[in-house]
């Protein structure tokens, strides 16, 4: 309890930190209540096309060139940008978590077979072999997550690799060695929870960097067909950004807060969770 | 009599003609000299005509290739390479007259034997649609130098309509006969009679038209040259005409949305013309053979469901024209009296009741050729669930696209087809039966099966005259209307855009593909 305390104390003495958290809340309400807001599919064509923001009540966003509210697929978006954002990242860090485990627990050949494979991955631009994926599995959302989860594992992997290798040859570990305790036991039970901060950290990069995928996958109509995204809006509107300004600019908005955000908060978890290190870069 | 009719069509369609050369000439006399900037969109992949016949290929080309007739926006013929022709009275021999002293653009002459070269060697064996047609033709020979005499096995309606430079382009027989044709396919030395040379092609960049200084018009052509531009985004295209680097900006060229922000800058002209031979028709295929689309009344009630004009307005910027059935109403022998599907979803909804449909998951796939067509499938999605058809929508590439209709994967997807001005070249190849087979995404893909309606369209080619082809027509798409094999949705319509002082840009049926012979411009 006391320790919880504490953590938030830190936390939060970074301010930067506690508005992103505030606007990532706001985010994740929006979602949730989505279908309250919005009850409508964010599908529908309900007004006239081209209504611009603030013109018409109800239609506070405005409408896009087929007559759909923008306010609508704002919402709407944000549940398919934090459900991608977060799978995508849990299927990275199981990909990543477990290769980089076994590679510092284990190290000599798996190490070096491992990390050959992570580099392979590695050399490959991102974005790149995400499209190929995508392409390749035809668009849905699970082909999108699948293929966020498949690009972003290597660094998680090395990561863990990293401090694997360095926990594996303290005492402690070497203790449970000497006991007999199972090497999954050893790796599940006394490694693995002390690297679990670095790996928060990255987590919350991980989810914004994948959001940022995702709107660009879907940007260029890679995204699932069927749901309503932020990248998506953007890609559609594009074409008529100067006639209609604000089709793109709200989910603009939107990406670029949850993203800054998401960031923000990795910065004042990495805060609360090495606060040494944190005060040295003060 | 029929005789009689086919001279006096013959006449008219000739002082047509010099009515409508003269006509603005008399107004204003053509100035000589110029060049004209044109956008050319994609890149064709060669200027070979006779063997490959892409769409950026034929709107090139047209210039530096002709055929024996042009046709004018009411698809009537009016004469090129030939000057006259003749029918005889049960429309099985048609004679056509050689116009004297044209050259190829290597200086040898083009004669009769050109002529037979082309359709009786080249065209047969490179041009798949074309060989279908000239099944109808028993034989075909040279009178003298200058007459062409074509005997047909029984008449055939449209054949006075094959003679469009994109279909039927004269080749000439002094380089090409004896060569292996798909070899020299690729050769960049296209040889015509048309009004313009060609000079160069820069891949990626530009392709270089200059005029044909021995044409076989008077006085044309009147531009020194032609520059195709090849510009890959369709906004930097747009751009490029803004600031005047292109005159000219062919049907298609740009995104919807930018047409009538284009089409209200100064000096700036805008025509719909020039597409009445092609008459572009947009439809969603619906796979008849199995699940709730094989059911009439699901399929009618799909286009009761579907809000055309709401597509034709918004999603097309009032471009095109709601479609009324298998037939373009600009195409010949088209009928506006058959059933009609206006925007009714009530109607929409009876008719599902009726057919019991559960809520069955039917795919629609997109036509994957950019914007307009993506934002008109989503349209097209919440109109159909707006009555209760679930739709899930697929994404696919081009090349998806037309493996999924070779295969016969798919419940609902887009297309659009040209219709060569006659139903005999157009539009009976997407309904009769013996055109459903895998391996093509432009025959009978619906898959659709009516023995009256194959009676007919195989009726409707060789009836004669055109007064019988026109009943049965009626007949065949009043059945069709009724059946919605697939469901009909706009005439579309690409409008050419250009500055005002390009003077006679768009005269024919098939506009600027073919060549800018007539063109002038007043600078």
């Amino acid at each position: 309890m006391q320790k919880n305390l504490e953590f938030w104390k830190r936390f939060c003495r970074n301010k930067g930190a506690v508005v992103g958290l505030l606007i990532i809340v706001a985010v994740i309400l929006m979602a949730i209540f989505a279908p309250l807001l919005y009850p409508d599919s964010p599908w529908k064509l309900v007004q006239r096309p081209f209504i611009p923001p603030m013109e018409l009540d109800g239609y506070w966003f405005g409408t896009d060139t087929l007559g759909r509210d923008i306010g609508a697929g704002l919402v709407h978006g944000a549940r398919v940008s934090l459900l991608v954002g977060l799978t995508s990242t849990v299927v990275a860090l199981l990909i990543g978590v477990t290769l980089g485990a076994f590679a510092g627990y284990y190290g000599g050949l798996v190490d070096d077979g491992v990390m050959r494979f992570t580099e392979l991955f590695q050399t490959v631009p991102n974005f790149a072999l995400a499209i190929v994926l995508v392409a390749i599995m035809q668009p849905s959302v699970e082909s999108v997550i699948l293929a966020i989860g498949i690009v972003s594992w290597p660094p998680v992997a090395r990561l863990v690799r990293g401090e694997f290798l360095s926990l594996r040859s303290r005492e402690f570990v070497q203790a449970s060695m000497v006991l007999g305790q199972s090497n999954a036991r050893i790796i599940l039970t006394q490694i693995l929870p002390n690297t679990l901060s670095p790996v928060i950290v990255m987590t919350s990069l991980m989810v914004a960097t994948a959001i940022l995928l995702e709107s660009a996958l879907s940007f260029l109509g890679l995204g699932d067909p069927d749901v309503m995204s932020w990248g998506y809006m953007i890609g559609a509107a594009r074409t008529v950004l100067r006639q209609a300004w604000w089709m793109s600019f709200f989910p603009g908005v939107m990406i670029l807060l949850t993203v800054l955000a998401l960031n923000l908060v990795g910065e004042g978890l990495n805060d609360a969770m090495n606060p040494r290190l944190a005060r040295k870069s003060r | 009599m029929a005789f009689n009719r086919s001279l006096k069509a013959a006449a008219f369609a000739s002082v047509a003609t010099l009515a409508f050369v003269a006509g603005p000439a008399l107004a204003e006399e053509p100035k000589q000299g110029g060049t004209a900037n044109v956008v050319i969109q994609p890149e064709p992949p060669s200027l070979n005509l006779g063997m490959v016949q892409n769409a950026p290929t034929q709107m090139v080309a047209g210039n530096i290739f002709e055929s024996l007739l042009k046709y004018d926006t009411n698809l009537d013929p009016v004469p090129n390479l030939a000057t006259e022709w003749e029918v005889n009275e049960d429309g099985t021999v048609y004679t056509f007259h050689l116009k004297e002293g044209v050259k190829w653009h290597d200086g040898e002459d083009f004669t009769a034997e050109d002529v037979i070269f082309s359709m009786d060697e080249m065209l047969r064996e490179t041009n798949p649609r074309l060989r279908v047609n000239l099944d109808h033709v028993e034989k075909m020979e040279a009178l003298d130098d200058y007459t062409v005499r074509f005997t047909l096995k029984q008449p055939f309606g449209p054949f006075l309509g094959l003679f469009e430079v994109g279909t039927v382009p004269m080749w000439p027989a002094h380089i090409y006969q004896g060569t292996n044709y798909q070899e020299t396919a690729d050769d960049n030395d296209p040889i015509g009679t048309g009004p313009f040379k060609f000079e160069e092609w820069d891949r990626g960049s530009y392709i270089h038209l200059v005029a044909n200084e021995d044409y076989h018009v008077e006085g044309q052509p009147y531009l020194d040259e032609i520059y195709w531009h090849v510009i890959p985004d369709a906004a930097s295209r747009a751009v490029a005409y803004e600031n005047g680097e292109v005159d000219v900006l062919p049907g298609g060229s740009i995104e919807n949305f930018d047409v009538p922000r284009l089409a209200e800058m100064d000096n700036t002209c805008m025509t719909t013309k020039g597409w009445e031979y092609f008459a572009p028709l947009a439809w969603m295929w619906l796979n008849n053979r199995e699940g709730p689309l094989a059911d009439k009344r699901v399929r009618q009630a799909i286009m009761y469901a579907i809000d055309n004009e709401f597509a034709q307005e918004v999603v097309w910027n009032n471009q095109g024209r709601v479609a009324t059935g298998p037939v373009n109403s600009v195409t010949r022998f088209y009928t506006d009296d058959v059933t009609d599907y206006s925007y009714n979803p009530d109607k929409a909804e009876e008719l599902l009741d009726e057919a019991g449909y559960d809520g069955e998951e039917i795919s629609l796939l997109p036509l994957p050729y950019g914007e307009t067509w993506q934002r008109w499938a989503e349209a097209v999605q919440q109109n159909l669930e707006e009555v209760g058809i679930n739709v899930d929508m697929e994404a696919t590439d081009v090349g998806g696209w037309n493996q999924r209709l070779n295969e016969w994967d798919f419940d609902m997807a887009f297309t659009y087809l040209y219709q060569y001005g006659d139903p005999a070249l157009g539009v009976t190849r997407n309904y009769i039966s013996s055109n459903i087979e895998k391996g093509s995404p432009w025959n009978n893909v619906a898959g659709y099966e009516n023995e009256r309606v194959d009676e007919l369209a195989e009726q409707g080619a060789v009836a004669f005259p055109d007064e019988k082809r026109a009943e049965i027509y009626k007949e065949m798409q009043q059945i069709l209307v009724e059946d919605v094999p697939v469901a009909w949705l706009l005439e579309l319509e690409f409008p050419t855009i250009y500055r005002c002082d390009v003077k006679n840009l768009v005269t024919t049926a098939i506009g600027v593909n073919d060549g800018f012979g007539d063109a002038w411009l007043d600078r």
